[in-house]
């Protein structure tokens, strides 16, 4: 677990080097957003003024220069949006309660739905009840966000009044309000990952209830709920568990940014829908590196969970 | 034999599938029976329909597409149409059945004391934890699983073959059944391990008086385990006797053909090994008359109406088969180079 622990750190640190890099190159240097120091200088600046943003900033330096700096500054809480002049880091720290609340409400809502519906369409492969939640997937998975954001903020909001048109209201200004303004995100972003999970479950289940030992539980004299719980469910559910992981590290890393932007939540996904707007991309670099970091950390958690879940895999 | 009450009692079962190509007849019309104590080998080669009988005694083959008939009467009541509930209290308690493939015939996830103590607790919910882990040491050192107390809480991965087949049949054991359904137990497994399998069960059946049915395709297998045969072809059985009476006086052709094929010590090397000529018959759509017809050297005219499984040697009324030849023909067709064998379409050039 030790040597697993310290590999994994290891490969997480050169994985966030890789990543940066390649986002460094492609967004500051290989991006023609013109010269970062006409734009932090404005539109009225003299080329004086604009020679003076360059070399205070160093973009004149070598790229590997600005390359440690720009890192520096981004992990050191000291990196400054050249259009908005915030603090990069603030703005992200700012945005994580909202998203972390869309993340985890929305994560176990489909987890937890598309077990229900993956295993009831399993049970009921080919009858009428699979073949309804079957239409129903796809119907949830090509149902885009902003689509569906954009329905229910009409009609439930707009019309009927029951959901906010938009915002995030902090946990510790009302457990209520705050639920009321994320139940309208959750769903619309579960939707999707309802269609996709129980899919992929709904197949796993057929295979695994095919398998050998599953014929031994019925053999033992177990009754068909115990057989499908205890044998094939505890058994199909492990893929789950590691693409769910994955996915929720998306969505912590800012990668829900349709839902954010629909529902104006000001969360991460919020905030780089906006830097893509105006092309600020030290706060976009700053989101990369926040999304890399939630995916390598999870996916490391998810491969502990695997573990304990698969006693044949071992940690390494 | 006759005598005891038979603890199984298989009237005419018959058991087909629907498919995307048709009707398929797995078991067509078989009947056979077990006393306590008895081991019965039901005898046939893939598709013969002898692991689909063993299955629906189970009641693992039901399903939408599966259409089950006739009867098995085990402890006065009938597996086919009992309920899934009544099955279920059946099932691993009174009737027990171990696997083919024991490499995957364990769940991956559970530790083996996990699932042996499952089953018990499934049929006794009165007996704790702690008596069902002390049974399932127990019945691990039954089956020759050293260390067995350290050893129930590994995983199955962490067992061989011929280990996780003792595992399989320690659970088997573990409400100690009535009967015990072995379907081609040692077909996964080396030759020596087979040998030990099946001392684990002649240990068994001296033990308990409970009866064994031993599904193989292995004649060599049952040879010194079975009391009786019932040879399965094409979904029928075509033969059935005692031990004896199939290995030395088999009445037909097929069994000939299986029984010429079995390597022995005794035969000359420089033989081709024998062999059936052909390929059994696709279930969707067996042969008129008997099903063995196209691949037997000795069929003639009346081969094309349907032989039934009936006593054919006077004064033997348990003897039966299901072949149209004379006695006497079948006592001499059956003789190839001084062996009973199925003789070959033409001479085989070696």
């Amino acid at each position: 677990m030790a040597r697993f622990l310290v590999r994994r750190l290891i490969a997480m640190v050169a994985l966030l080097f890789v990543i940066s890099l390649v986002t460094f190159l492609l967004f500051i240097v290989a991006l023609p957003n013109g010269s970062p120091a006409a734009e932090i200088a404005g539109r009225l600046a003299t080329p004086a003024e604009v020679h003076l943003i360059t070399v205070r900033y160093g973009f004149d330096k070598p790229i590997w220069v600005q390359y440690v700096k720009t890192m520096a500054n981004i992990f050191g809480g000291s990196a400054y949006s050249y259009q908005s002049g915030f603090n990069v880091d603030q703005q992200i720290v700012a945005g994580l309660p909202a998203t972390v609340s869309l993340a985890l409400g929305a994560g176990f809502i489909w987890l937890l739905t598309s077990i229900l519906v993956g295993t009831l369409a399993a049970i009921r492969a080919g009858r009428y009840t699979d073949r309804v939640l079957t239409v129903l997937s796809m119907i949830g998975v090509s149902m885009p966000p902003f689509f569906l954001g954009g329905v229910l903020i009409y009609y439930a909001g707009y019309k009927l009044g029951i959901i906010p048109l938009g915002g995030y209201v902090p946990w510790s200004q009302g457990v209520g309000d705050w639920l009321w303004h994320l139940v309208a995100p959750w769903f619309t972003l579960s939707i999707l990952f309802i269609g996709i999970y129980s899919r992929v479950l709904r197949s796993t289940i057929l295979d695994t209830i095919n398998d050998d030992f599953v014929r031994t539980a019925k053999a033992k004299g177990l009754s068909g709920r115990q057989v499908l719980i205890r044998h094939v469910l505890r058994n199909s559910l492990i893929p789950i568990f590691s693409l769910w992981g994955l996915d929720l590290a998306q969505v912590i890393g800012g990668g829900a940014i349709l839902t954010e932007s629909v529902y104006s939540l000001h969360g991460v996904g919020y905030l780089a829908y906006q830097s893509v707007g105006h092309l600020d991309t030290i706060t976009l670099l700053a989101i990369v590196m926040l999304t890399a970091l939630a995916v390598v950390v999870l996916s490391a958690l998810t491969e502990i969970v695997y573990a304990i879940l698969d006693p044949r895999v071992r940690l390494q | 034999m006759s005598a005891v009450e038979p603890l199984l009692e298989v009237e005419d079962l018959r058991v087909s599938f629907a498919t995307e190509d048709g009707i398929v007849r797995a078991v067509d019309g078989v009947s056979f029976s077990v006393a306590p104590g008895e081991v019965l080998a039901i005898v046939g080669e893939s598709g013969s329909g002898k692991s689909v009988t063993a299955m629906t005694l189970m009641g693992l083959t039901r399903g939408p597409n599966a259409r089950i008939e006739g009867r098995a009467t085990f402890a006065g009541k009938d597996l086919i149409s009992a309920s899934e509930r009544d099955l279920q209290h059946i099932r691993g308690a009174s009737m027990a059945m171990v696997f083919q493939d024991p490499m995957s015939s364990l769940n991956p996830v559970y530790r083996i004391g996990h699932q042996i103590v499952e089953q018990i607790r499934v049929h006794d919910r009165n007996v704790s934890r702690a008596q069902a882990m002390a049974r399932a040491v127990e019945l691990m050192e039954r089956v020759g699983i050293p260390r067995a107390a350290e050893r129930l809480r590994s995983y199955p991965h962490e067992f061989s073959g011929g280990m996780r087949q003792r595992v399989m049949i320690a659970m088997a054991l573990s409400c100690s059944p009535k009967l015990l359904i072995a379907d081609e137990p040692t077909t996964a497994l080396d030759v020596t391990i087979q040998a030990q399998i099946l001392e684990e069960l002649r240990t068994l059946r001296e033990q308990t008086d409970a009866g064994i049915i031993l599904v193989t395709h292995d004649l060599a297998v049952v040879a010194d385990i079975a009391d009786r045969i019932v040879v399965m072809y094409s979904g029928r059985v075509v033969e059935q006797g005692t031990l004896d009476e199939i290995f030395y006086d088999p009445m037909h052709p097929y069994s000939w053909g299986l029984l010429g094929s079995i390597t022995r010590v005794d035969r000359d090397r420089s033989q081709r090994l024998a062999a059936i000529p052909g390929m059994p018959p696709s279930l969707l759509h067996t042969p008129r008359g008997c099903h063995f017809r196209p691949r037997c050297v000795h069929a003639f005219g009346k081969c094309t109406e349907d032989p039934q499984l009936s006593a054919r040697i006077p004064g033997n009324a348990e003897h039966r088969d299901r072949c149209w030849l004379e006695l006497e023909q079948k006592r001499t067709l059956r003789m190839v180079g001084g062996q009973i064998g199925l003789a070959s379409p033409e001479p085989v050039i070696s």
